[in-house]
Order: structure tokens, then C-alpha cells, then sequence
């Protein structure tokens, strides 16, 4: 540990990861350059287009407007990790099926942050799915169709006709 | 909602049993980019890999005085300081001109500027280092001494002989000049009742793209060859420019494109910074990552529109359009854009403007200057937004001074659907429209009597709704017409080969690349159709030079139309090689079978004669069981390029509904409709969500997206908190609808989508507001984007 480095120990999808890092290293670098999580995506830096968006101790943060040292202790998930323990199974596939992404640059910060508003239950209103995701910055869509897909999920969790 | 499984099918003629062609189909591979496992350029890592940074002028235009680099050469972690003099001596400076453009001029433009900078944000030095951090560290200790030279801002003075010319080399500030008269618009405007005349401003913007640029480029002395990894829309074409800067041979260069982040047409030029991340990996022999920051990207992205256009239209009380003129003024940065120039977009306002109209008394004049601020050049829908909207937006006004109708005007100028083929005032060649077929479609699609309805009944209530219009033509499938005439090594045609694996599947490499708009389900769509099997059994190769046939790449809506009909005549070809050798395999005439889901099947009965799979291990594992003689031949190659028209055009109109707060000058978007016609639509769903996108995209022009400068140059708000994209929640739901007039260059008949949306949204949008405001007097609003300020003036509210 010195001025400019810092020991962390933190659990990242499920592994704990210990790291000397970069006292001034973003989460969301620190999480594609030493973790080689490239699933978080960096689109602005400056905390706008939420394609770095992951979840820190259960809540969507931007991981370019935290810093790695910032997370000693926490939990991180990451798109790669709630991808492969299944919980957004249903948002994805509804993504692919509606065509709710063309680059997919923007899809893991989106999927992430819908993920936060269907969790709790409940058939949101495509003003409050509108909402939800207007910190999500996606040039391909026109968010048409990504509204779509999560009201489609919502109502399907909700014991809708899928 | 209602996720729709698939559409029933707009068209059955290309019908073959099992067909995906009309079918929403969704993309292969998709899994990849939800889970997070997709492979961006910024996810490139490699052995040895270094990063770069550039040391950016501060200034807009400034005599480089000295460059210390000593400190910064002994930073941490720095492998190398390198200026643009250093550089130079590793790649030439490139000339952004094309001949069919005359009169054209630039000047030369260097990979990292040697001694004077000519915008601000201009690359003046590159800083190597093990970590982009450390890269950007060095940067701040390279001491430069700039001597800050007038700047050139304000295009309309551009040209006074006062103004300082910005290259003293070519002669004044004039990149291009084009005047264009047809029939007769002096009489025209004397025969008119009514004369509207305007000027339209349209702001500069950029694409922000959500994947910043990004390059890794990898020189191996070792085979002599340079790969580079590239979010380009263009391998080929970017190959070629490699190799002619660098000094090499074309095939000593491969250009990898794997999945891209966004490009909407930013993504298709020579940027100086990549162009010396290549050179930096000759110069240093290892490869070098070099990814734009979002600061870096609102100052060397290209910019685009930045049109001034003084406009004028003559109508006759029955609504008859009598004559058109634009007078066009355009800043285009310091350079004209390598290659492809920074001429097209104002050549392409002069060809669309009076659209798909009849009347053809017509004068234009475009001018495009130089100027100091960033480069300038062909963004989604070139020209067309600004054409449509002068065009559209000229109508309008023309309709309320006359007292009439915004889409009766248009019923009665628009060419008559049956009266194609034809051509546009500027002489632009028209095979097929349905421009009328299409509004009425829009017509009951949105209830527009119903709305006007509405619109009445809370005007009274003091609640200002407008509806405003836009008819369009957009250019797709451009033939070699667009480029190649001028010299440009950029593909008009595109080759797909289809390869039959020992297994039965089959693989389709092809030309064109993906950015995300499903370039890769159209062609699997069109291959798996033509050759007979299920689209599982296909895979897509794309986005590599080494391994794709020859091709121009994704741009000007060409992927689906272009690379999809050779798609589809590969995998014709393929069928027909296959049905040969299993001809020879069942002693039966090749013409009396068909491949229907991946088997060999009469084709009178579909009776199952033998498997892909069996057919496949017989030629490549037991070939000595064939007849003498018989050689399968189980890879077919088919190339396709438009002939018979220089460009698909397409055509649709587009309506907004949107709501005017007047008290505080804020737009809210109620509803958007679209009604386009592509042709034969491979993909509906895949069509559908490129015209939304590309709404939307339009969209922004009109509200938000803006490059503001100041009088010195400098960009006063080149980041994404200042610069206003737009966002879920001020967007509309955007409803679309399809006329299908396939054009008969090609057999699969399919027209480019990707630009419809962009290319009618500003000036509807405009139109809108427009209408929700003429009660309250406004003066009409023609100055883009159409922030609540500038509305409050309109209403003469501040």
C-alpha cells in the first residue's frame, strides 16, 4: 500500500479477488483490464451513457464513476456473472427475440438496469420502463424496442400469457 | 406487447419452401452480445501489446514553434515519444479529392501534424506507453510552444478576401462549388402565386457512437504483415489505405473487423489518429491499441450537417409547386475527408432536394469552405435530412400561406406513383416510387383526420399539438456512380461464397460487415433460402479481409440489397453444384431435384432422395466412389453490383405528433410514424428497427445534438453532459408501416433501409412544432436543433 497504490479484497461474480491497484483506477477498468471482464463496457467515462453500468453490494453503479479502490469488501456483479447464474435469462432472450439490440454495446448496462426495476415484481408502464433506463444511452434502438422487451418480461414474471 | 414471433410474409414470389426471405427472423449469434461476451476492438489484447495517446492543439489553428519531448520519454512506463516529422517518415500524407467532383480541393493531410495544427483537437504528437494511463501521463509532459494563427470559423466569411486562407497552397478557402439549373425557375417563380423564401440552419453534429473509435494494429516483421483490428464499416477499402500510406502491398495487410460499437457512417473514414496508431506499429514493430476517449471522439469524430441553406419555392393557389432554389452554404473543418471527401453531402442537397417531386424549374447553388474546426464528412443519411427538410419544410410553409392542407400540397406534386420510372428536379433517376401508396398508408395508419381533430378540440384548452410531415427518396444500393467513378478504390460490387462443410452446413463469407443493424441474418437468411437449408446450418463469415471476397463493406444502405442478392445467388450456385454431383451419386438428372431443409428431395414430389450430410461425406471422404470423371466442386462464389440503375431509391413519408409547452419551450414527443418502401423486405423486424433507430437519430438533429463553437474555434461542449443525445424517456413510440416496390436491378429486389429514418425525422419533426405554433403567430422555427430557447424567441416569449 502507498499514496498511489492500494491493497483491495473484494468478491467479484462469486470469486474473491485480491489486487493492488491504481489508487486512481476506475472500477469498470479495473474490472476489463486486470479481470478481463469486458462485459462492462466503457462508452463516455463521465458517468452519462451507463454502458459501464454493474452492481455494487446489489445496486446498478456506474463503474467508470467509482474507483476500484472504492470496492475493498464489496461484492461486484457483472453481466458475465448474472448472465451465467441465470437470473436474466428471460431479458435476454426477449432482448434477442424483439431484436432490443444492434451493436450491443449499450445491452449488458441496459439488462443490468432493467433488471433492477423488474426485480421486485410488478408491470411497469412503458413510461416508467422509459424512465428506468433514461440514464442508458443507446444509438441503435430508438429504445422502441428495448421498452419492448423488458414490458414483455414483466408481464411474463408477472404469470402473463409467456 | 406482444413480442411477434414472425411476421406474416409481405411477399411470396421468392417463396422457396422453407424461405426466410420476408421472414423477422431473429439475428444469429446474439447470445454473444447479451452475455457480455462479444468482442469489441476495445477488448483486443496482444502479446506485447502498447497503447497510445495523442498530444492534442489546444488551438484551432497554430504554427507548431517547438516540441520538447525529453521529459516525457522518461515517464513511467513510456516506450515511446514520437512527432509528426518522426512519423512521417513511415507513412505519407493523404489528399481527401475525387474527380468526379469537379474542382474539388484539399490539401495534404498528415497522420500527426508537423508543424502547424489546424483545428483544435488535431493530433500534434503520440505518447507509446505500457498503459493507456501512462501513455496519457506522458502526454502531459511534452512541452509544446504553439504560435496561436487567425482561425477561420464563420463559413459566410470564408471566402471574403479579408479572411486568412487556411491553406495557402491550394488558393482560397473554397473546397467545392456546384451550381445545378434545370428547366425554368425564373418563369417559374413569375407564375407563382404565392412565394415562401427561408433560410434553414442546421447544426453541426456527430454520431457518438456508444464504442468510441478504436484500432490495434499489429506490424510483424517477422511475416512482413500488418493486421490491424478495426471498428471500420470498410475493411477493403481501409486495406487499400494502409498499404498505399504505409508503403506495402495490399495482401501484406488484413483488416479485422469483429463486432463494432456503433457507426452510423463515422465509422467508414481515415482518421489521422488510426492512421498513426498503424504507423506507430511499423515504427515500433509490436502492436499498438489505441481507443478515442469520449473528449477525443467530439473532436476528431467526424462532424456532420453544419448547412446554411437560403431557400425559396413558388406555389400556384391549387397548390401547384412552380419553382424551387436553395442556395447552400457549408464548413467542412480544415481537410477534405480521405477518401471518400467532404464534397458528397452538399453534392447530395443539390441531387435530393425537390425530392419526389414533379416540378423541375430548379436552381441550386453549393458551396463548401474550410474552415478551422473539426473535419466535417458523410454521417447516416448524408445530405438527405438537410435536403428533406428544406424540401419538406419549404412545402409546408407554402401550404399554410396558400390556406391548404399539408398532405393535399403534397397529393397533388408528388410523381404519380404509376408515372416511374422518372426523375427528380435535379435529374436524379427515379425506377420506382410510391410515394403516394405510402401516404396513404400513413393517412390511415396514424387517423389523421383524427388527430386534427384533437389537435382542434385542446388548442381550445390552450394546449399547442402539432403534426408535421415529411415525404423522402433516399439513395441505397449505390453503384460504383457514388465513388468509384471518382477514383476512389472503395467496392461498389460485393462477392459472397457459400462453402459446403463436411457435414452438410453450409458457411457464406462474405463482403459486407456487421455494425450491429443484422447484416449477418440477412445474409444467412438469403443463403440458407437459396440453398435449402435451415439457418442453423449457416455460418456467417464477415469483417475479415483475408477471408471475405472483395467488397465495398457496410455503408449507404447497401449490406442487405448489395451483399444479400450475391448471398443469394452463392448459395443458387452452390445448390446447383451439389445437385450435380448428387445427381451423379443417384443416377438421377440434377434438374429434377431440389435441397429443401438441408436434403436432397425430388422436386416435383419432395420425395427425400439423400442427405446433405451423406452427399457431403461421399465427396470428401469417399470421392473414389464417384463416377469417373465427376469432380464435386462444393464451394461457389457470386459477385453482384446494381447495373441498370445508379441507385436504388427508395422512398417513404414520415408524421410527428408532438406537443409545444409554451410557457417554457419544451418539445414533448407524442408519437412517430413511418411508411417506407425498400423493396422486397428480407427481415421486417430487421427493417423496422433501422428505421426506428434511424428516427430517432433524426430526432436529435432536431431537438438536441449540437457542436457548439465559439468565434476562436474551440468546441464549447464536446462531451456527453453537454452535448444532449437523445434518451428513452423523451423519445416516442414509433409505429411503421411498409409499401413494397422491389426494384428489378436485382432478383432478390431488396432495397437499403438504414437511412429512411434519419433522412425524413428533423425536418417532420420541424414541420410539427411548426404547426403546433402557427396560431400563437409564431415566426416558423428553421433552425436546427430546435432547443426551448429558440422556440421561446419564436413566440417572442424572451
Amino acid at each position: 500500500m502507498s499514496e498511489t497504490r492500494c491493497d483491495i479484497t473484494l468478491t467479484v461474480n462469486g470469486e474473491t479477488v485480491a489486487e493492488t491497484v491504481d489508487a486512481r483506477k476506475t472500477l469498470v477498468d479495473f474490472l476489463r483490464d486486470d479481470l478481463v471482464l469486458t462485459g462492462s463496457h466503457v462508452g463516455c467515462e463521465h458517468g452519462v451513457c451507463g454502458a459501464c453500468t454493474v452492481r455494487v453490494d446489489g445496486v446498478i453503479v456506474r463503474g467508470c464513476l467509482m474507483l476500484a479502490a472504492q470496492c475493498d469488501g464489496a461484492n461486484v456483479e457483472t453481466v458475465e456473472g448474472v448472465s451465467d447464474a441465470g437470473e436474466i435469462a428471460d431479458l435476454q432472450k426477449a432482448f434477442e427475440q424483439r431484436n432490443a439490440l444492434q451493436c450491443g454495446f449499450c445491452t449488458p448496462g441496459m439488462l443490468l438496469t432493467a433488471q433492477e426495476l423488474l426485480r421486485d415484481g410488478g408491470v411497469p408502464s412503458r413510461e416508467q420502463i422509459r424512465e428506468q433506463i433514461s440514464g442508458n444511452y443507446c444509438r441503435c434502438t430508438g429504445y422502441h424496442a428495448i421498452v419492448d422487451a423488458i414490458e414483455s418480461v414483466a408481464e411474463a414474471r408477472a404469470g402473463g400469457k409467456r | 406487447m406482444k413480442i411477434v414471433e414472425d411476421s406474416p410474409s409481405l411477399l411470396t414470389a421468392l417463396d422457396r419452401p422453407n424461405s426466410y426471405i420476408g421472414r423477422s427472423v431473429p439475428r444469429p449469434n446474439l447470445a454473444r452480445l447479451t452475455q457480455g461476451r462479444a468482442q469489441y476492438v476495445s477488448d483486443v489484447v496482444l502479446p506485447r501489446m502498447a497503447h497510445v495517446a495523442f498530444v492534442r492543439s489546444p488551438h484551432a489553428h497554430a504554427r507548431i514553434a517547438s516540441l520538447d519531448t525529453a521529459a516525457a520519454k522518461k515517464a513511467p512506463g513510456v516506450i515511446a515519444v514520437v512527432t509528426g516529422a518522426e512519423l512521417a517518415t513511415v507513412i505519407t500524407p493523404w489528399v481527401g479529392v475525387l474527380t468526379h467532383l469537379k474542382g474539388l480541393k484539399s490539401a495534404p493531410q498528415s497522420a500527426i501534424a508537423v508543424d502547424r495544427a489546424c483545428w483544435a483537437g488535431e493530433a500534434v504528437c503520440a505518447v507509446v506507453a505500457r498503459s493507456r494511463a501512462e501513455a496519457e501521463d506522458g502526454c502531459e509532459r511534452v512541452a509544446v510552444d504553439y504560435e496561436e494563427l487567425p482561425a477561420v470559423t464563420d463559413p459566410e466569411t470564408a471566402l471574403d478576401p479579408q479572411t486568412p486562407v487556411i491553406h495557402p497552397s491550394i488558393g482560397d478557402n473554397l473546397c467545392f462549388e456546384r451550381v445545378h439549373t434545370a428547366g425554368d425557375p425564373d418563369k417559374g417563380f413569375a407564375e407563382a402565386d404565392a412565394v415562401v423564401e427561408t433560410t434553414f440552419m442546421f447544426g453541426r453534429h456527430t454520431g457518438v457512437t456508444n464504442e468510441p473509435r478504436a484500432i490495434v494494429a499489429d506490424w510483424n516483421p517477422g511475416d512482413a504483415r500488418l493486421t490491424v483490428y478495426q471498428g471500420t464499416q470498410a475493411p477493403h477499402m481501409m486495406q487499400n489505405l494502409f498499404a498505399k500510406h504505409l508503403s506495402l502491398e495490399e495482401h501484406q495487410v488484413r483488416v479485422i473487423t469483429k463486432d463494432v460499437g456503433g457507426s452510423f457512417g463515422i465509422k467508414v473514414h481515415t482518421y489521422a489518429d488510426e492512421m498513426a496508431t498503424v504507423a506507430l506499429s511499423k515504427l515500433l514493430k509490436r502492436p499498438v491499441k489505441f481507443v478515442a476517449d469520449r473528449i477525443e471522439s467530439f473532436v476528431t469524430d467526424i462532424h456532420a450537417r453544419d448547412h446554411r441553406i437560403k431557400a425559396k419555392i413558388g406555389v400556384k393557389n391549387d397548390g401547384t409547386i412552380t419553382a424551387w432554389e436553395i442556395d447552400d452554404l457549408t464548413g467542412i473543418g480544415p481537410y477534405s475527408v480521405y477518401p471518400r471527401t467532404s464534397g458528397i453531402e452538399a453534392n447530395q442537397v443539390v441531387n435530393l432536394t425537390g425530392g419526389p417531386y414533379t416540378c423541375g424549374n430548379y436552381r441550386a447553388r453549393a458551396r463548401v469552405v474550410f474552415q478551422n474546426k473539426n473535419v466535417m464528412c458523410q454521417y447516416r443519411a448524408v445530405g438527405h435530412p438537410i435536403a428533406t427538410a428544406v424540401t419538406e419544410g419549404l412545402i409546408e410553409l407554402a401550404a399554410a400561406k396558400i390556406g391548404m392542407d399539408p398532405l393535399e400540397i403534397r397529393r397533388r406534386n408528388l410523381i404519380a406513383d404509376d408515372a416511374h420510372p422518372s426523375q427528380g428536379p435535379s435529374g436524379i433517376k427515379f425506377e420506382a416510387l410510391s410515394n403516394h401508396e405510402a401516404m396513404a398508408h400513413l393517412d390511415s395508419m396514424m387517423n389523421y383526420a383524427g388527430l386534427r381533430a384533437e389537435q382542434e378540440q385542446l388548442r381550445n384548452k390552450g394546449i399547442y399539438r402539432g403534426i408535421g410531415f415529411a415525404s423522402f427518396v433516399e439513395v441505397t444500393n449505390p453503384s460504383a456512380a457514388f465513388y468509384g467513378v471518382g477514383g476512389a478504390r472503395i467496392s461498389a460490387q460485393d462477392g459472397a461464397t457459400a462453402r459446403l462443410d463436411a457435414t452438410g452446413a453450409i458457411f457464406c463469407h462474405t463482403g459486407v460487415s456487421e455494425q450491429g443493424q443484422g447484416a449477418e441474418a440477412v445474409i444467412a437468411q438469403c443463403v440458407a433460402t437459396s440453398f435449402g437449408v435451415s439457418m442453423d446450418r449457416v455460418r456467417v463469415i464477415m469483417g475479415d479481409t483475408d477471408n471475405t471476397p472483395y467488397g465495398g463493406g457496410t455503408w449507404a444502405s447497401r449490406a442487405a440489397g448489395i451483399g444479400g442478392e450475391a448471398a443469394w445467388q452463392a448459395g443458387k450456385a452452390l445448390r446447383q453444384n451439389v445437385l450435380a454431383v448428387a445427381g451423379s451419386i443417384l443416377q438421377a438428372k440434377p434438374d429434377t431435384m431440389d435441397i429443401r431443409d438441408g436434403i436432397v428431395v425430388d422436386r416435383d414430389t419432395g420425395k427425400e432422395r439423400i442427405g446433405l450430410d451423406e452427399v457431403a461425406r461421399i465427396c470428401y471422404f469417399r470421392p473414389d466412389t464417384l463416377p469417373a470423371g465427376v469432380q464435386a466442386e462444393l464451394v461457389a462464389t457470386r459477385h453482384y453490383v446494381p447495373r441498370a440503375w445508379a441507385f436504388a431509391f427508395t422512398n417513404g413519408i414520415q408524421a410527428s405528433y408532438l406537443e409545444v409547452d409554451t410557457d417554457s419551450g419544451f418539445v414533448k414527443l407524442l408519437k412517430h410514424w413511418c411508411v417506407e418502401d425498400c423493396g422486397t423486405v428480407i427481415n421486417p423486424q430487421l427493417v423496422d428497427e433501422q428505421v426506428r433507430g434511424g428516427v430517432v437519430q433524426g430526432i436529435g438533429a432536431a431537438l438536441f445534438e449540437h457542436c457548439l463553437y465559439d468565434n476562436r474555434g474551440q468546441l464549447l461542449n464536446g462531451n456527453m453532459a453537454d452535448y444532449l443525445v437523445p434518451m428513452a424517456a423523451e423519445m416516442p413510440d414509433i409505429e411503421v408501416g411498409h409499401v413494397v416496390t422491389p426494384t428489378g436491378d436485382s432478383e432478390l429486389g431488396a432495397k437499403g433501409a438504414g437511412e429512411a429514418g434519419t433522412a425524413g425525422a428533423p425536418g417532420c419533426v420541424m414541420n410539427a412544432i411548426n404547426d403546433a405554433l402557427r396560431p400563437l403567430s409564431a415566426a416558423p422555427l428553421t433552425d436546427m436543433p430546435f432547443t426551448p430557447d429558440k422556440i421561446l424567441r419564436a413566440l417572442g416569449k424572451v
